[in-house]
């Protein structure tokens, strides 16, 4: 029997990895696992999108947060990155309901303290020329950008190994047992402590300490063109949030927003629904209208994690003593680094820089502490 | 063909895709329209199986790229399999969907090209679009080629070359004249292959072309353009520069399997079959229910076992329509699965010629580009291995080689090799997850006119 590690994290997403090498950095000795590869679900495959105004108002201040640690990603991550672009975004309405929604949502992300103000078309087209006339009015946030999402996992591996980080890949976990035994795979493993950061997979994980933690799936379709002359230079969403569109350094611009697809946690992201499909496209041809000449290349599926009330689940487990719990963060790639930060330093016994979220609110009444 | 034909021929409602002017693939290619071409043997059985199909009653839509599968099993958890729906693009940019209760899918291969340097040069050519060069359009791909790769295509385009006037400056074989020979009695089931073979490489021999076996390219060099090859034994030994202004080169076929990975079919590695194929019974039935795989897309086995699969996997899917009671299937059967197994065995030892060489792939210097979408390289694809990705979905990721238009058709094959190398096989490799669009598809198809109100917005998410 080895000795028993500090801390087993298990899932090795953004919000796993990122807690598992703060905790490393701080002193433990850290497993980290996962049954598939490193940042290869949600982690790795979804738009990368840093903004601002797709981000719940709660969340504003962890993402602007983050927001900067991509930024400086190299900086703090041993030289992995995600080469992210720091570029402004717009948010536009195109009706006038939409610039009702515009203007309230605006309100309640500046008010906690995202710098966003409300910019007519003219000066919208200044900041993107490739803007559609249609648009009415935008929101516009000077701190916004984007990521190449599918670097992820090969971004966090050398930190975390540098760190000490013990990261078993295609390791599935099958049950934890109190203490904690961890029953994988490669057989059992010990630790002190236990962090659950398993995407959309958190309700079968936290079934395994018999905890009720009901998480609901929803598969995010995402579309690439070809690559394309530069027809836009911000990150472009729409009022109502569904579109999120930018265009990569390589000439590739990626359309998402979060229209659903067919899958499920069992079988993962199945294929794009046809209806979505043209959706999404049309919403992005009609916000950039130089879209239209593109073509498609590849259309895929990543799943995002929600709890009842889109707020994020990061904090202790309720009635397992050292048993901790982080994900199901909205635009959670985008605050990702920023939480397992904050995670690492409450299991470390700091007082975290910025509240939790504690999964109390989430269970029944006889499962909370 | 045969599939559409047989199906309809039964009473069954069948329509049929192609992307091309005309059926027939890429051995019975037609000439386009208007376009008057000496016929060879293989336009006359494509003639013969495209009036079959024309009075079988099938819908043939030509010029139409399937772009979009699905329905089948890709429906929500819990719900029973909806019917298949495909969407092509027809000849006008305009978008078709159909919706149909069976798939049959006989959708080829395309070609493998192992990378060496030069390889993206203007000048080098496959193999196999040399074919649709002078088959189709009568085009000479130069007037100095240098024909090399592996498999019957060699000779048969290196003749064809020869015929229409241009100079074949070698024949590179990678195969040595043993493994010709080894693959003769295969090919005795089949007299007018080895006829046709023996009389490609007889006129070859007569116009004194340079035939050179178990030899590789090893560079093609020019200066924005080919201007020459350097070719090696494979053994190694001493290199020759031939001058040429084209290279052809192929290095055998790989079955187009990105539908029913799309549809997330069971595949296996079978390298002599080209590479990853569905998992099918032996009446061409995948691992989803009423999808059905038939010739080389299916697994190599040659042109002339390719109508007798479509066959067995219509007469598989009329069966499972009820459509035909088993009696009938069982006598149906028995006449397409015997032409099958003969035809398969000729076919089997040309696709065992083709398969991938390893040696081919170790032989990539580090340098030399594999992706050409993307621009990677060996070293990069063995960079991200070295940093931990393990599978190609995950090279993928980390060096993005098979992000490009071609989304891993025409790199993908070599770089899995490199990826298998240094991970334990092809199996453990695996393959990159198959995704809509099959192609590429222009947005402005897609879109067509609409409102901004047509748009269906989903609800917000809360503030």
């Amino acid at each position: 029997m080895t000795a028993p590690y500090d801390v087993a994290v298990i899932g090795a997403g953004v919000m796993g990895c990122s807690t598992a090498l703060h905790l490393a950095r701080a002193g433990m000795k850290v497993v980290l696992l996962d049954r598939g590869e490193i940042c290869r679900e949600a982690s790795g495959v979804n738009a990368g999108t840093l903004t601002m105004q797709m981000t719940r108002a709660a969340l504003i201040p962890y993402a602007l947060r983050a927001h900067a640690m991509w930024m400086r990603m190299g900086e703090w991550c041993d030289g992995g990155h995600v080469q992210a672009v720091d570029c402004p975004g717009l948010s536009v309405a195109f009706t006038e309901h939409e610039v009702a929604m515009l203007e309230e949502r605006a309100h309640f992300r500046r008010q906690a303290g995202a710098p966003i103000e409300i910019v007519s078309t003219a000066r919208a087209r200044e900041i993107e020329p490739g803007l559609s006339d249609k648009a009415l009015l935008a929101g516009h946030c000077p701190i916004d950008g984007f990521t190449s999402a599918y670097l992820t996992g090969r971004a966090f591996r050398p930190a975390l190994l540098n760190a000490g980080v013990d990261l078993r890949e295609r390791c599935a976990v099958r049950g934890v047992q109190p203490g904690f035994s961890i029953d994988t795979e490669e057989g059992e493993i010990r630790a002190t402590r236990l962090v659950l950061a398993g995407g959309v997979w958190l309700q079968d994980m936290a079934a395994w300490l018999g905890i009720t933690l009901p998480i609901k799936v929803l598969i995010n379709q995402l579309v690439v063109t070809e690559r394309l002359p530069p027809v836009m230079r911000t990150v472009l969403g729409v009022a109502s949030g569904l579109l999120s569109l930018k265009q990569y350094a390589n000439g590739t611009v990626l359309i998402g927003g979060g229209w659903q697809g067919i899958g499920d946690r069992q079988r993962g992201g199945l294929a794009v629904k046809p209806d979505s499909f043209l959706g999404n496209v049309r919403l992005a041809a009609h916000t950039i209208p130089a879209l239209r000449d593109a073509r498609v290349v590849r259309s895929w599926l990543g799943l995002e994690a929600e709890t009842a009330d889109a707020l994020p689940a990061i904090g202790p487990i309720p009635g397992v003593a050292d048993a901790w719990i982080i994900g199901s963060v909205h635009s959670g790639y985008t605050s990702g680094p920023y939480m397992g930060k904050l995670l690492a330093q409450a299991i470390c016994g700091q007082a975290p820089e910025l509240p939790l979220f504690p999964i109390d609110r989430l269970l029944a009444k006889d499962q909370a502490a | 063909m045969a599939a559409a034909t047989e199906a309809a021929q039964r009473g069954a409602s069948v329509v049929v895709f192609d992307e091309s002017p005309a059926p027939g693939g890429q051995v019975y290619r037609a000439p386009p329209a208007g376009y008057a071409m000496p016929a060879d043997p293989d336009r006359l059985e494509g003639d013969a199986l495209r009036a079959a199909l024309a009075a079988s009653g099938a819908v043939v839509k030509t010029g139409h790229r399937v772009w979009g599968v699905g329905g089948g099993p890709l429906v929500p958890l819990g719900e029973d399999a909806a019917p298949f729906r495909i969407d092509a693009l027809a000849p006008d940019g305009s978008n078709s969907v159909t919706e149909a209760r069976a798939l049959v899918l006989a959708t080829g291969t395309h070609e493998r090209i192992i990378p060496f340097p030069g390889w993206t040069l203007p000048g080098v050519l496959g193999l196999a679009a040399a074919t649709i060069l002078l088959k189709a359009n009568g085009v000479l791909p130069g007037r100095r080629v240098v024909v090399a790769g592996a498999g019957p295509l060699l000779y048969a385009v290196a003749a064809k070359v020869a015929k229409a006037g241009a100079t074949v400056a070698a024949v590179v074989d990678l195969a040595a004249t043993s493994e010709w020979l080894a693959a003769l009695p295969a090919l005795m089931a089949r007299p007018d292959l080895l006829t046709r073979g023996a009389a490609w490489r007889a006129s070859l021999t007569l116009k004194g072309v340079p035939i050179l076996p178990a030899h590789r390219i090893v560079a093609a060099e020019g200066d924005k353009v080919l201007r020459r090859v350097r070719v090696a034994p494979l053994g190694g030994g001493e290199e020759r520069v031939i001058d040429c202004d084209a290279l052809t080169i192929g290095h055998g076929l790989v079955p187009a399997t990105e539908a029913t990975r799309a549809f997330r079919a069971a595949h296996r590695y079978e390298a002599t079959a080209g590479g990853w194929v569905p998992v099918l019974d032996e009446d061409r039935r995948t691992s989803i229910a009423r999808l059905y795989a038939c010739g080389d897309g299916s697994g190599v086995r040659g042109a002339a076992a390719a109508p007798a699969s479509g066959r067995l996997a219509a007469l598989a899917a009329l069966r499972d329509l009820g459509l035909i009671d088993s009696t009938t299937h069982a006598t149906a059967r028995s006449a397409p699965a015997a032409n099958f197994a003969r035809a398969a065995r000729a076919g089997g030892a040309m696709a065992r010629m083709m398969a991938l060489r390893p040696a081919l792939v170790a032989a990539i210097p580090p340098d030399t580009i594999i992706c050409r979408c993307e621009g990677v390289t060996r070293a990069q694809i063995e960079a991200a291995v070295t940093d931990g990705a393990t599978a190609m979905n995950q090279v993928k990721q980390f060096t993005r080689c098979g992000m490009g238009p071609c989304q891993g058709r025409m790199c993908g094959e070599a770089a899995a090799e490199l990826v298998a190398a240094k991970v334990g096989g092809r199996e453990k490799a695996g393959f990159a997850t198959g995704r809509v669009p099959l192609r590429p598809v222009a947005m402005d198809a897609l879109l067509g006119d609409f409102d901004y109100a047509d748009i269906p917005v989903p609800r917000p998410a809360p503030i």
